[in-house]
């Protein structure tokens, strides 16, 4: 894996500065890197992890599967297309397996997403059946644990290490 | 009444304790205290290594293990010390698996030396050579590395403590605390001296997985004839985040390994069982780990010799293990004094480098096992720390 793609991943905030020492290149470099992985799209964005519980935010999320029927020549495209338009809906996958997309969707409460799934996915035109699964406590996420308890330095200073 | 003190061994007694307790009472003693004075892996284990030892709980293997070890651990441990060393050990005559590298330490002086015999201990090091030689009935001789050597040990240092008792040199590198590394050169150079005058040597290589600039370690048993004057001892608790598992091994001829077997049957019976199983598996499957934790150490330990230097604590560039050394001697402090004084203004804890030997006065010694983010703190308030002084 590219090493400056892994500490961007853990840490959007690590200057280039500070990118440029850990990976033995010069800031100027490290920006121009970027700047091509921008344009090249393989960064796509710098958002912040959330933990949405402890924000104590009105905040529910599902996992909601979804079988569909492919369209003539445009597969699972459109389909996936037309859902990934909605505003509650965070990502959106094609699986292999029992179903065909996954899409994870985040509203106010269990009752909004309930209602959007009966709404708007449901009804879609391809949309065969739903299963909605709803996401009750995240442990970890993005690759990073949510609750810092798990994460304390449980090392003890041996006297002699 | 017992007089405790007058009945107990005054060999023992004699031994003075580690002189690093204090800031680590401190250091417990605050809320919000950014260590950096750890000297393990702040990874855990691996996962895959950890359900190995998991595994061998449910299918109730809790018995004990031959007293070498169990040998399919050893016969992984000879073709992975082959494979990244070149250097071959019969695993049923050349290898013990010891409680750690330093039961293995152990071992090595209570076999080799005869009371009065002198151990060569370079210094600053790790703290448990001089004490574990002494209790051996051995007589350590400290050796000062310098600065301006890169805390490598040269021929000439060694030549200067050489005496008709001197039977053992003790060989820490990579070096904790310092971070240096012996190059084949630097190690062939030794060679020729221990030859000259009949040594052996304990080659202390725990770290030998954590060198950095894509240089390789290179192991003193692979040096010329070196192998047959040199006790190995490695381990599992650096390469593969395994402290807490307590198992090491040592390498060596024949004759010696066998004694030491006979003190490790008698005294330990064997290295725990669990973590035997679950270092099969590191050898197996581990090389990607370690590639990957050394890539990581490699990232911070960048960080932090540049912090230190832009901050004006010259900083020698450590090429192993997980520590940098700075020199502190341009604040006008004193090792302890600067150690103590960073702790309570600043709330961050190193240690002093004479925790590690008299020579290591003027430096101390900061773990980089830590998180990036944690780093940056630490960093951010030793330089405020350092604004305040000169104020
Ligand atoms: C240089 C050196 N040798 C040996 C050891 C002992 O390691 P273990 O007994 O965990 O294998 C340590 C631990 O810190 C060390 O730093």
């Amino acid at each position: 894996m590219d090493k400056l793609l892994g500490l961007l991943q853990e840490n959007a905030r690590l200057s280039c500065e500070q990118l440029a020492v850990m990976l033995g290149k010069t800031p100027a470099e490290i920006e121009s890197q970027i700047a091509a992985y921008e344009k090249a799209g393989v960064i796509r964005g710098y958002h912040t992890l959330i933990n949405w519980e402890k924000a104590d935010a009105n905040h529910a999320s599902a996992l909601i599967e979804l079988r569909v029927t492919p369209k003539r020549d445009k597969g699972f495209d459109e389909i996936a297309d037309k859902i990934m338009q909605f505003e509650e809906v965070e990502s959106v996958y094609l699986m292999s397996g029992g179903f065909d997309l996954a899409v994870r969707v985040n509203a106010a409460s269990m009752q909004d997403i309930a209602l959007f799934v009966a709404k708007r996915l449901a009804p879609l035109d391809s949309v065969l059946s739903t299963a909605t699964h709803f996401i009750l406590t995240r442990y970890k996420d993005g690759g990073v644990v949510l609750n810092p308890e798990d994460e304390r330095d449980e090392r003890r200073t041996v006297l002699c290490d | 009444m017992i007089d405790y003190q007058q009945r107990m061994n005054p060999a023992i007694l004699q031994i003075p304790p580690s002189g690093i307790r204090k800031f680590f009472d401190i250091a417990n003693e605050m809320e919000d205290v950014i260590s950096l004075s750890i000297g393990e892996p702040d990874f855990v284990t691996p996962w895959h290594v950890r359900q190995e030892g998991i595994r061998s709980l449910e299918d109730g293997k809790t018995w004990y293990s031959p007293n070498r070890g169990f040998s399919e651990l050893r016969n992984e441990l000879s073709v992975w010390f082959n494979r990244h060393y070149q250097v071959e050990y019969d695993p049923n005559k050349e290898l013990l698996v010891t409680v750690g590298g330093s039961e293995a330490i152990d071992l090595c002086f209570r076999t080799l030396l005869a009371p009065g015999d002198e151990v060569l201990v370079p210094q600053p090091s790790f703290v448990c050579y001089a004490p574990l030689a002494s209790m051996a009935g051995g007589v350590p001789v400290i050796i000062e590395t310098k600065a301006e050597n890169r805390f490598r040990l040269t021929p000439q240092e060694i030549e200067e403590k050489l005496t008709p008792r001197t039977k053992l040199l003790v060989l820490p590198y990579p070096n904790n605390p310092t971070g240096a590394v012996m190059r084949r050169a630097d190690l062939e150079a030794v060679a020729e001296v221990v030859k000259k005058h009949d040594l052996f040597v304990l080659s202390d290589e725990i770290y030998s997985e954590l060198t950095y600039g894509g240089t390789p370690h290179v192991s003193f048993a692979s040096i010329g004839d070196m192998r047959e004057r040199t006790v190995v001892v490695n381990g599992f608790s650096k390469a593969f985040a395994m402290t807490g598992w307590r198992l090491g091994y040592v390498a060596g001829p024949r004759a010696l390994v066998s004694q030491m077997t006979k003190l490790h049957q008698y005294g330990i019976m064997c290295a725990p069982t669990t973590a035997q199983y679950a270092a099969i598996e590191a050898l197996k499957n581990g090389d990607a780990d370690i590639q990957n934790m050394r890539s990581q150490y490699d990232m911070r330990r960048r960080l932090i010799v540049d912090g230190f230097n832009r901050m004006g604590l010259t900083c020698f560039e450590p090429e192993g293990a997980f520590y940098v050394f700075p020199c502190i001697r341009s604040t006008g402090l004193s090792s302890e004094e600067f150690c103590e004084k960073l702790i309570y203004q600043e709330h961050v804890a190193v240690v002093p480098g004479p925790a590690f030997g008299a020579c290591g006065e003027g430096f101390v010694r900061v773990s980089y096992s830590y998180s990036i983010k944690h780093i940056t703190e630490a960093l951010r308030r030793i330089e405020h720390f350092l604004g305040e002084l000169r104020r």
